[in-house]
């Protein structure tokens, strides 16, 4: 009876499997729960909680720091609009302006449909290409009123408004939380192998190269310990 | 004075700290070795018991440790040979200056309405360290205020200085990471997840190390002020810990109860029902005035149904007739528990060597036989929470049952490296952490340890495999070969299971691990000095048997030479009504005695019923005398603890109305009967247990006094007596066998008059293990009628997988359901079945 859907409850158990603690695991299992509800829900965080033996506060504690971690209902299009330094020279205000007059909410706010959540960020790491907007983090550089139009028509009508945005990107805009294209696989025979720390004896692999005396003792599947390891 | 451990050569590392040559200790934190030798670091976050972290920067001073003077958090540098420190350098003070101002950026100046302002860390170091004034005119930062974190614990987060204290404290003591730093960033502040409060048994700790006024307990908030306060450093006498407790009053009203870091104790921790327990021996429902059975009219009539008031004369007048009317062996004392060392002695004085009985007994029928608990070797806090050191749990969950003593296990087990196996019917708050937790059947414990140890098969363990059993006997014996202590916490894991099998369980463990020592988990406040004082069957003060009178025979009139009844022994003689007069010494038997049905009977059979007490239970209302005692805040006497340590209880406040201390009242009623106890004082009595005792004879106001903090060790053994083995009868398969345990919080009498406490108590469900659930085909929340042999109680069905295969659970001292109907004391286990409504 996991809070995740099927699929996402296998994929839990397979993020659980990679780290020797649980606790380390809070963070995937976070993404994977913003991308089914679209936002990190109280129940996914005390599933999360449950999984990784620690508490909901833990969780909470953990995620609330990042934030790209929505904890509130967010709509399936995150509008960011950056006002820092560079943008609000080359007009980073009045696209915010407009984009919060043309979809009828604030900053912060998510429009009734729930298809559009605006926030007004800090730097998103464009400045050369200021002012820009992200949509769900897909970059519109030297964007204008003009951009932004046409960027909500195409979503509004289902079509991908990815080709408006930075050079070379292209595809789907998948909806708010999605997780890369490709979800991440670690194949076990390509395992860098996990050594609970309590289990590390002797100084790490990389050490050997800087002092002769050290010799790294855990084999990459932690099974064996011995000098022959490398 | 806690183990006689070997003095060890502690190498030293000399550092040098503001030109003075310093021998600090390897590994010891800079902070810590110049607090040690006299140069106090200003610090918010480091806390002694916690793990540093380094969150404050206050403790910045400069270090050179070869490579050019650096500033450094002391709070975070173990010491190193050769290390100079400067702790006034221009540097340093600059440093300070500039840490406070920048957590006074956002910590509001409310010190004239904050409840920590004069013992405030963060007012007495700004004035001391600080900068004279502000130069911030922005906006601080603002939150709703406060906010509850749980019933008792008020949160002001804009006063937090993220200090780490608390949430550590929560984490790494508590093991209750409830609340947690939350929005990191501009906006950290400490929080709980939305709905879920800070449940935990110990949350009063946070708001004694917070720093600042950001935590602080609604019982204590805007009640007074630091400078008002009168404190006297004393013992927590709510269990068997014995907790050092700092009494702080103001007005002749104790208006709180701090934590005081006794190192073999309880290092500053305490649970909150020993924090918050001074509200009830503040309460306006304690006993003020002595009361006789009397008519409507208020005239005293010995057939009454009304308790009149009466003044102590007419009172103790008519407990001396009745006490001088009846045969000695017609006669019994039961309870005792919640006296100081002085007043039981008193008692027992009374009662074996005037009134001449032997049917006397502190503990109700819910403990462990004294010359068991005296005989077997006994084992110290320090010892079981040895590093590396192995522990055995044969007993109730300490969580529950021992708030303090969990703290310092918990630590032992999670940061100490200590081994733990359980034998428990139910998970403890200590299993996640346990290397071994076997779940036995109540009953099995006994055939549980010889399987442990190769011997016999685990039948009567059922649901373990004997692999499990080795298994856990194999790291004991480990623990055993390499000569690491192993020490066994023996206890009543369940009301509904009798003393006896526990009892062989814990000889069994003494015959296969001789070196083994053990610390009894009786809980009862002083039931350890009631034991040592002579309040059991077959006992005098000391330690000994009635066959050994020469101590006392000197000093008192007389010695009982028979051994007489233990307290289920005195409750069914006195259902039988043999039993003239039953005095009752702070002894609740309708809510302590695990045999409901029993305590009724000899209740509504015994003669004249004398109860000494706090408060008008239930069980004092059935009362024929009843004479108001003074609490523990009110008197002055020794505690002795689970260990045998003889800690300073003190009075801090005057008692209601015209109660009295408790070995007071002995003295009045020996004068009654004509026998002159001879004493005066609490010192008088001391003097005598000295003389009586040889193992009492270091307990002198001079050596407490010595020794105020740790206390005193008593030390010594009575010759271990060995009961016949309890047969347990093999469980039918249809059947359920009951455990029946305490939680921290019931509806017992202390408890219910703490109004923070009061609301607390979780409640009665009946816990089955899941596969119990569905073979009797049970749905959560049914309510169903649990079935014993004794009688019957309605109680709704929970899955609870910590419970025991073929047991069902339930809490004892719950509202509404009565596990005490189920028990019966006589039958060594209490078996079940379940019926559908
Ligand atoms: S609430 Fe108090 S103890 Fe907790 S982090 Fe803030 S200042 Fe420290
Ligand atoms: S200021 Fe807008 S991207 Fe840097
Ligand atoms: S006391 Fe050292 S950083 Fe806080």
């Amino acid at each position: 009876m996991s809070w995740f859907d099927a699929a996402r409850e296998r994929t839990a158990r397979d993020i659980l499997a990679r780290y020797p603690k649980p606790r380390s695991a809070v963070i995937p299992l976070l993404h994977l729960a913003q991308e089914q509800e679209g936002w990190v829900t109280p129940a996914a965080m005390a599933e999360i909680a449950e999984l990784t033996g620690t508490t909901p506060a833990e969780v909470l504690g953990t995620g609330s720091f990042y934030e790209m971690f929505k904890f509130h209902p967010v709509g399936t299009h995150l509008v960011n609009v950056c006002t820092n330094v560079s943008c609000q020279l080359l007009g980073g205000e009045e696209l915010l302006h407009h984009v919060e007059s043309t979809l009828g909410v604030k900053a912060g706010g998510t429009t009734d449909d729930g298809v559009f959540t605006v926030e007004d960020v800090e730097c998103v790491a464009a400045c050369t290409e200021a002012p820009c907007f992200t949509v769900n983090y897909r970059y519109f550089h030297r964007a204008d009123a003009g951009t932004f139009d046409e960027v909500v028509a195409d979503i509004r009508a289902g079509r991908s408004p990815i080709e408006r945005g930075a050079a070379g990107d292209a595809g789907d805009l998948p909806v708010h939380g999605t997780l890369g294209r490709v979800r991440q696989q670690v194949p076990d025979d390509r395992r860098a192998g996990v050594v609970p720390p309590e289990q590390v004896e002797g100084a790490p692999s990389w050490m050997a190269t800087m002092s002769p005396a050290a010799s790294p003792s855990v084999s990459p599947d932690g099974a064996d310990a011995g000098e022959g390891a490398s | 004075m806690s183990d006689e451990t070997p003095p060890v050569e502690i190498p030293s590392v000399d550092i040098t700290v503001d030109g003075e040559t310093v021998a600090a200790r390897p590994g010891e934190l800079l902070i810590d070795a110049c607090e040690r030798t006299g140069t106090y670091i200003p610090r918010f976050c480091h806390h002694s018991r916690l793990e540093p972290v380094g969150m404050c920067r206050m403790c910045l001073v400069e270090v050179d440790t070869g490579r050019g003077p650096a500033l450094q958090p002391s709070c975070m540098l173990p010491c190193t040979p050769g290390m100079v420190v400067d702790t006034e350098s221009e540097r340093t003070r600059k440093a300070q200056d500039g840490v406070l101002e920048f957590l006074l950026v956002n910590h509001p100046l409310d010190c004239p309405v904050c409840d920590k302002g004069g013992e405030c860390p963060l007012q007495d170091q700004t004035m001391a360290f600080g900068p004279g004034e502000s130069r911030f005119v922005e906006e601080k930062r603002h939150f709703e205020k406060p906010i509850p974190v749980n019933e008792n614990v008020h949160l002001d987060r804009e006063r937090c200085i993220l200090c780490d204290r608390c949430t550590r404290f929560a984490g790494e003591v508590a093991g209750d990471q409830l609340i947690h730093f939350m929005d990191r960033g501009g906006q950290t502040q400490v929080n709980t997840f939305p709905e879920q409060p800070f449940a935990s048994y110990f949350s009063g700790n946070t708001v004694q190390i917070c720093p600042v006024g950001a935590l602080t307990a609604a019982p204590y908030r805007f009640k007074a002020r630091p400078w008002d306060l009168e404190e006297v450093e004393s013992t927590s006498t709510l269990d068997s810990v014995g907790s050092r407790i700092s009494v702080q009053s103001s007005r002749d009203r104790v208006l709180r109860f701090q934590g005081v870091d006794a190192d073999a104790v309880n290092w500053g921790w305490l649970s909150d029902k020993e924090r918050f327990v001074f509200e009830a021996y503040d309460h306006a429902d304690r006993l003020a005035t002595p009361m006789l059975r009397g008519d409507a009219l208020g005239n005293r009539a010995p057939d009454g149904d009304a308790l009149v008031a009466a003044p102590w004369s007419e009172a103790l007048g008519v407990a001396a007739d009745a006490l001088s009317a009846a045969p000695a062996d017609r006669l019994a004392v039961l309870g005792g528990a919640r006296l100081t060392n002085e007043s039981q002695y008193a008692w027992a004085k009374l009662a074996k060597g005037v009134f001449g009985t032997d049917h006397v007994d502190a503990q109700l029928g819910d403990g462990l036989p004294a010359e068991v608990v005296l005989g077997l070797p006994r084992a110290t806090i320090d010892r079981a929470c040895t590093p590396g050191g192995t522990i055995v749990l044969l007993g109730p969950d300490p969580k529950e049952e021992l708030g303090a003593l969990f703290l310092r296990l918990r630590h032992a087990v999670v940061h100490d490296g200590a081994t733990l196996v359980e034998l428990t019917p139910r998970r403890t708050g200590l299993s996640a952490h346990a290397a071994h937790s076997l779940r036995v059947l109540p009953g099995g414990a006994a055939d549980a340890v010889s399987a442990m140890f190769g011997g016999g098969s685990p039948a009567g363990a059922a649901g373990l495999s004997a692999e499990a059993l080795a298994a856990a006997g194999a790291t004991i014996a480990a623990a055993v070969a390499e000569g690491r202590p192993v020490t066994v916490l023996v206890g009543r894991p369940s009301l509904a299971e009798a003393a006896g099998p526990v009892v062989d369980a814990a000889l069994a463990l003494h015959d296969h691990l001789p070196e083994a020592a053990f610390l009894s988990l009786l809980r009862r406040g002083n039931v350890h000095g009631a034991l040592d004082m002579g309040l059991a069957p077959g006992l005098l003060p000391g330690r000994v048997t009635l066959a050994d009178a020469s101590g006392v025979s000197s000093v008192w009139p007389t010695v009982p030479t028979d051994r007489g009844h233990d307290a289920i022994g005195i409750l069914e003689a006195a259902a039988a009504g043999e039993v003239d007069v039953l005095v009752l010494l702070g002894a609740d038997v309708l809510a302590d005695v695990p045999d409901r049905d029993l305590a009724e009977r000899a209740l509504a059979n015994a003669g004249t019923v004398v109860a000494v007490d706090l408060f008008g239970t239930p069980t004092v209302a059935r009362a024929d005398v009843v004479l108001p005692a003074a609490a523990p805040t009110e008197v002055d006497g020794t505690f002795t603890n689970l260990e045998g340590r003889v800690s300073v209880v003190a009075r801090k406040v005057t008692a209601p109305g015209t109660a009295r201390p408790d070995w007071a009242i002995a003295v009045e009623l020996a004068d009654r009967l004509g026998t002159d106890l001879g004493f005066g004082s609490v010192d008088d009595v001391l003097a005598e247990l000295a003389a009586v005792s040889p193992i009492h004879a270091g307990i002198t106001p001079e050596a407490l006094a010595a020794s105020v903090r740790e206390g005193v060790l008593v030390e010594g053994r009575t010759a271990l007596a060995r009961p016949d083995r309890t047969e347990v009868p093999v469980n039918d398969a249809y059947g359920l066998r009951l455990v029946a345990d305490r939680s921290m919080y019931d509806v017992g009498v202390l408890v219910a008059h703490s109004p923070s406490l009061a609301g607390l108590a979780p409640g009665a469900v009946a816990g089955f293990e899941p596969s119990d659930l569905s073979r009797h085909g049970l749905a959560e929340g049914e309510v169903v009628d649990l079935i014993a042999d004794r009688g019957t109680v309605q109680v709704a069905v929970a899955s609870d997988p910590g419970v025991a295969r073929g047991t069902v659970h339930l809490r004892v001292n719950q509202a509404d359901v009565d596990a005490g109907r189920l028990i019966d004391a006589s039958a060594p286990v209490t078996g079940i079945r379940v019926g559908r409504r």
